[in-house]
């Protein structure tokens, strides 16, 4: 097991070294060199010598990449262009009502995924099963970003029943501790405001959960269906086990399996979809920041940060499903 | 996917051939046996050609497009994919008017918060340029087509280069260039995307088409490598090394095409994904700036984006094009995946 992690962390090391060296290189060739594209439109001659030497850019390749690393280890990101603050306090600032929404959107689409799938197997040809192929097919072809205006239109517009856009409805007194608005409403016992910071994250939420909702849906079905023709739910059959207990512990517990990876893997879709729904719904997220920070004229500092925290966050999440197998899965335990 | 035509009846016609070979190969002298053996050789290869002969030979291919007909999905799939490109071939013939064209009747009552609707000569009403709508739409499936279709092959061009270096040399090659697919696929597909137009000082259709096909090269490469993979220990590969096929061969004529079968599922896939991923850039303002051109994508993501409030209809006719004909290429690749895979279908 311990040789597992230890691999698997190594993978990690070389996949985010990689990717540091691959956006070293894509900042040295953006559209007029790393320091154009740094300084923007406060570029001087003197601006741009004082900061060609402070970065260190008149200096071997090589050495400019270890001063790079160095930065990006200390967690020195630099300043934001647009708004001058550092840039670790700008995305510090976005994180959470992204994690807000994603987790929000990841507990609906496991939440309905994981049964609707089940129940599809279970019933497979019948109506149920092909409503939720259809459903599927149709979730994945829908462009999120469409969708998200729709949902608006139907259910704010015409109905009135959710807020349009935000997190939260102005004037709420709110106390922000964590920067999770429905956390900090529970901590503080201000439960109005937690009303009203879910009450705005079901719309964002259903429209970036369509995606992960649709492929769960899949891959459940068709993980349960293999199970359900595996001989050892034969062999359970056969001797009389509860109809109820060959579904929980042999089927269920079996079938998830291929599940747990794919909800890693769609971590990778939220971020992406994250970028378009809260652009739907001005949610101040790092989708938001990632849009100003590319149609504001371009930040730089803040996207290459994106970047990486992004890559971060994919690869520790799937590493941490990886790991989880060694729970689900004794199998990987002996290996 | 195993040996395309033989092997069953090789297997069967060995069995019934083989005994009196056994028998007989002990006796008679040496010139006579080398004779015998090289008749029997002739019988044998013609009753092999002969039970072929008899069956008609149906090859995995011909037998995967049997399945595939037969497929009530991936029929429904290719009728959208026909329609659509037809639509894409035919469109001057089609489309009333020229689709850059302002029309006077429309542009004179066009203003911030009205975009004239349907009437008779304008069956879809105006754009907000007032252009006629219809036509956009009309002429909007070929740039679609083209985004999509040419998207896809460089990204499977390049995939497919990268994956059969990895899967035809192994060992160290293998190792970089997996690991360098590692890193572009730990970047959500829209991220990279959007790093890649990032990098060109002006978008242009061209940044799109690039950006979506990069995204493409580590799913192609992954594909393939993996495919080539399974094969190098599988019989066909050692029977064509037993034979003494040179390497290159092997992998150019015995191993590439039996792994290209998955990695065409994919791509077929890949164009509507390719289609829904340049919306979206083109919804996040890094879309092509050309505003003559008509592109689904491009009309959703910034017309249908802006003018959502004034004329929904803007975003629900080429939204509406976007989604069928990406359901069309999905039900078109699974089809294909039931087909050339028949255990798959569930």
């Amino acid at each position: 097991m311990l040789r597992v992690i230890v691999r698997r962390l190594l993978q990690l090391v070389v996949t985010l070294i990689g990717l540091s060296a691959l956006v070293f290189i894509w900042l040295r060739n953006l559209p007029g060199g790393p320091i154009e594209a740094l300084l923007g439109e406060r570029a001087t001659p003197e601006r741009r010598a004082l900061l060609t030497k402070a970065l260190g850019y008149d200096q071997p390749i090589l050495v400019q990449y270890a001063k790079f690393m160095q930065r990006l280890l200390t967690g020195d990101f630099g300043n934001s262009i647009r708004s001058g603050d550092p840039v670790t306090e700008v995305i510090g600032r976005a994180f959470p009502a992204t994690v807000e929404l994603a987790a929000a959107a990841m507990i609906i689409a496991i939440g309905l995924g994981v049964p609707l799938g089940y129940l599809a197997a279970r019933h497979r040809g019948r109506l149920l099963d092909n409503l939720s192929i259809g459903g599927t097919l149709l979730g994945i072809s829908i462009p999120i970003f469409f969708l998200g205006y729709l949902l608006k239109d139907v259910f704010t517009q015409n109905m009135h029943l959710f807020p349009p856009s935000g997190r939260i409805s102005t004037g709420m007194d709110n106390t922000d501790v964590t920067g999770f608005f429905v956390l900090d409403g529970l901590l503080t016992r201000e439960f109005d405001a937690t009303g009203d910071a879910l009450w705005h994250l079901i719309l964002p939420a259903v429209t970036l959960a369509t995606i992960p909702l649709a492929v769960i849906v899949r891959i459940t079905r068709a993980s349960v269906l293999d199970v359900l023709n595996e001989d050892y739910v034969r062999t359970a059959e056969a001797k009389g086990l509860r109809h109820k207990t060959i579904r929980g512990r042999h089927v269920l517990r079996n079938g998830l399996l291929p599940v747990v990876t794919t909800i890693g893997l769609q971590t990778g879709a939220l971020l992406s979809g994250a970028v378009l729904t809260e652009r739907v719904y001005n949610w101040g997220g790092l989708g938001t920041l990632i849009y100003d920070s590319i149609s504001g004229g371009r930040d730089y500092p803040v996207l290459q940060a994106l970047i990486l925290l992004a890559a971060l966050v994919f690869v520790v999440v799937n590493l941490l499903v990886d790991l989880s197998y060694a729970f689900i899965d004794p199998r990987v335990r002996v290996r | 996917m195993s040996d395309p035509i033989t092997r069953p009846t090789v297997g069967a016609q060995r069995e019934s051939v083989d005994p009196s070979a056994v028998t007989e190969k002990p006796e008679g002298s040496l010139p006579r046996g080398l004779d015998r053996l090289g008749e029997r050789k002739r019988a044998r290869l013609e009753q092999l050609a002969q039970a072929t002969a008899d069956k008609g030979g149906v090859s995995l291919v011909r037998d995967a497009f049997r399945r595939l007909r037969r497929n009530p999905t991936a029929m429904v799939g290719a009728s959208i994919v026909a329609l659509f490109v037809l639509v894409a071939i035919f469109a001057p013939l089609l489309a009333p008017h020229d689709p850059a064209q302002r029309f006077d009747e429309l542009t004179k009552n066009l203003t911030v918060d009205n975009i004239p609707g349907a009437s008779s000569e304008f069956p879809l009403g105006s754009d907000p340029l007032g252009r006629d709508f219809l036509s956009r739409m009309i002429h909007g499936s070929r740039q679609t087509l083209f985004v999509g279709v040419l998207a896809t092959l460089i990204g499977l061009a390049l995939g497919v280069l990268v994956g059969a270096l990895a899967g035809a040399f192994g060992g160290w090659v293998d190792n970089i260039l997996m690991r360098f697919t590692d890193v572009m696929l730990a970047l959500p597909a829209l991220l990279l995307a959007i790093s890649l137009v990032a990098m060109a000082s002006r978008s242009s259709q061209w940044t799109v088409i690039l950006a979506v096909a990069i995204v493409n090269v580590p799913i192609f490469a992954r594909l393939l490598r993996g495919s080539m993979l399974a094969q190098r220990e599988s019989d066909h590969v050692l029977a064509a090394r037993a034979l003494g096929v040179r390497r290159g061969a092997i992998v150019l004529r015995h191993m590439l095409p039996n792994a290209m079968t998955a990695v065409i599922v994919q791509a077929t896939l890949t164009l509507s994904t390719a289609i829904l991923e340049a919306a979206s850039l083109s919804f996040l303002g890094l879309g092509d700036p050309d505003i003559n051109r008509a592109e689904w994508g491009l009309m959703l993501g910034v017309d249908g984006q802006r003018y959502f409030e004034v004329r929904p209809e803007l975003a629900y006719f080429p939204a509406v094009a976007i989604i069928v004909v990406a359901l069309g290429f999905t039900l078109l690749g699974e089809g294909m995946r039931e087909a050339i895979d028949p255990k798959s279908r569930r």
